[in-house]
């Protein structure tokens, strides 16, 4: 660390947004130790220096620019359309994190208008939003929410001059180099193929007919666990993949199968050896695993 | 001959014994006999008659499986490729009986004794894997119904096999190629998309 650093000096800003990421953030439990790092130069909820409407007068520069939410062109914050907010904003910032989902691909927000709505650099897979020209100063942390810890990591990291290993979409390849696959409690299930029949149970895995994207979905959440103690497969419930540019995808609580076969395969292994293994382990009755974990054991 | 060649020529010889003859009427000693070794050397290279009914079984999905396997990578229509894997049964049928013979007389009608080392679908899993590909292309290109794999599984193989039976028990008023094309036909027929 720097021996009298000097306070990094961010602005939060959001586009269209259900606030979703702002409130992720303050579940941090590092918060206030952050806090303390850095100067809010704008947030939309916590304390900070400027209002929205200074902010949009001044135009400061910031070493961080946060944006939360989908962008388009046209949208409005003080009476400033995005298309010169963000763009005066981000010429001035040293970094700039495009916060969850909408900021990162469109998300939820692009489906309303999907030829005017994206992301800042990626609209979905393409990179041909506003900010595509300076994507090399973008960090990406999709995600719907964003997990807290995964922003105070890349702020850190800044913070510390350290450098940041990225993906094809510039996500920290430290929090997206994982599949939430990795570290589900029910991966055992899937290595065996033993169903769950509905959500909310302990056993079971969530692959062969509640839709989990888990197996080709970026992200760590079962690594860097959510309020540090669950995740949604551990809580009996699919992943929806919410962290790829394809999100949201059609029908999210639904395996597509054709001819019983899952349509899309764990990511990178093909279809002939998935096919393969998953018909051996089939052949296989394990009696634990296809027994309540607690509650026969009453 | 190399141990690997020399334990193919074995099994090449028990495959005609055990489809003639049933697995409880072949022995050890009549497969040692009919070879010409020794059957102390015929445990050399087998440790149970359980262990080389295995082996055959999955020598001959491996066959099965890598004929679909051409079928599946060819650049033929779904209703081509059932047409293609209609002939191809057939003509391992009649050329070589004693590999569909021993999958339909042997493997399937002595289950008990492929329990404890075949269990489920996993020593015809080289077969079975390249059909559920046949029918997850066919319906993700649009030209198969989407159904339980194996409702279809079932219609087509279980289809193919009965002629097969009923050609080796010599029912069938003419030769089993002359049913191909009206069989791809019923089968397209039946699991085509509406």
């Amino acid at each position: 660390m720097p021996s009298n650093p000097t306070k990094l000096k961010i602005i939060w800003l959001q586009g269209m947004t259900c606030n979703g990421n702002t409130h992720s953030f303050l579940n941090d439990p590092a918060l206030g130790n952050l806090l303390e790092s850095v100067e809010l130069l704008h947030h939309p909820l916590l304390p900070c220096t400027l209002t929205l409407q200074q902010l949009v007068k001044k135009l400061p520069k910031s070493d961080i620019l946060i944006f939360e939410g989908a962008y388009s062109a046209s949208f409005e914050r003080a009476g400033m359309v995005m298309e010169s907010l963000l763009m005066t904003l981000a010429l001035k910032a040293k970094h700039i994190i495009a916060m969850g989902s909408c900021a990162s691909f469109g998300g939820i927000f692009k489906e309303h208008d999907p030829a005017h709505i994206s992301g800042i650099v990626f609209d979905k897979e393409n990179d041909s939003g506003p900010l595509r020209d300076m994507r090399k100063k973008v960090i990406t942390l999709s995600g719907c929410p964003a997990h807290p810890k995964w922003l105070s990591f890349v702020i850190d990291m800044i913070r510390l001059n350290k450098p940041i290993l990225v993906d094809e979409y510039r996500r920290p390849r430290e929090l997206y180099g994982y599949l939430v696959h990795n570290g589900c409690l029910r991966n055992e299930y899937f290595e065996w193929k033993v169903d769950s029949d509905h959500f909310g149970t302990k056993e079971g895995c969530l692959f062969y007919a509640q839709g989990c994207q888990g197996p080709f979905t970026h992200g760590s959440c079962n690594k860097i666990l959510w309020n540090e103690v669950s995740s949604k497969t551990r809580a009996g419930t699919p992943c929806v993949g919410c962290t790829e540019p394809t999100f949201p995808k059609r029908e999210l609580f639904t395996t597509k199968t054709y001819m019983s076969i899952p349509s899309e395969m764990p990511l990178g292994i093909p279809k002939r050896s998935y096919l393969a293994l998953a018909g051996a382990a089939k052949s296989f009755h394990i009696k634990r695993l296809e027994e309540r974990l607690i509650d026969d054991h009453a | 001959m190399t141990k690997e060649e020399r334990k193919v020529s074995i099994m090449t010889k028990a495959l005609e014994l055990f489809s003639k003859e049933g697995f409880y009427q072949t022995t050890m000693p009549s497969i040692a006999e009919k070879i010409g070794m020794s059957v102390g050397n015929l445990y050399n290279y087998f440790t149970s008659k359980e262990m080389l009914a295995k082996d055959l079984i999955l020598y001959i999905a491996n066959i099965l499986g890598d004929e679909i396997r051409k079928i599946n990578e060819s650049p033929a229509s779904t209703q081509e490729k059932i047409k293609a894997i209609v002939h191809m049964y057939f003509r391992i049928a009649q050329e070589r009986p004693e590999t569909i013979e021993y999958f339909l007389r042997v493997y399937l009608s002595n289950r008990e004794v492929f329990q404890n080392c075949c269990a489920g679908m996993i020593c015809v899993s080289a077969f079975v894997t390249e059909l559920m590909i046949f029918f997850e292309e066919g319906v993700r290109a649009g030209d198969l119904r989407d159904q339980d794999f194996f409702s279809a599984f079932g219609l087509f193989m279980g289809y193919l096999g009965g002629m097969v039976f009923l050609n080796g028990e010599k029912i069938l008023p003419k030769s089993l190629e002359s049913y191909e094309h009206t069989i791809a036909e019923n089968i397209y027929n039946a699991l085509k998309s509406h």
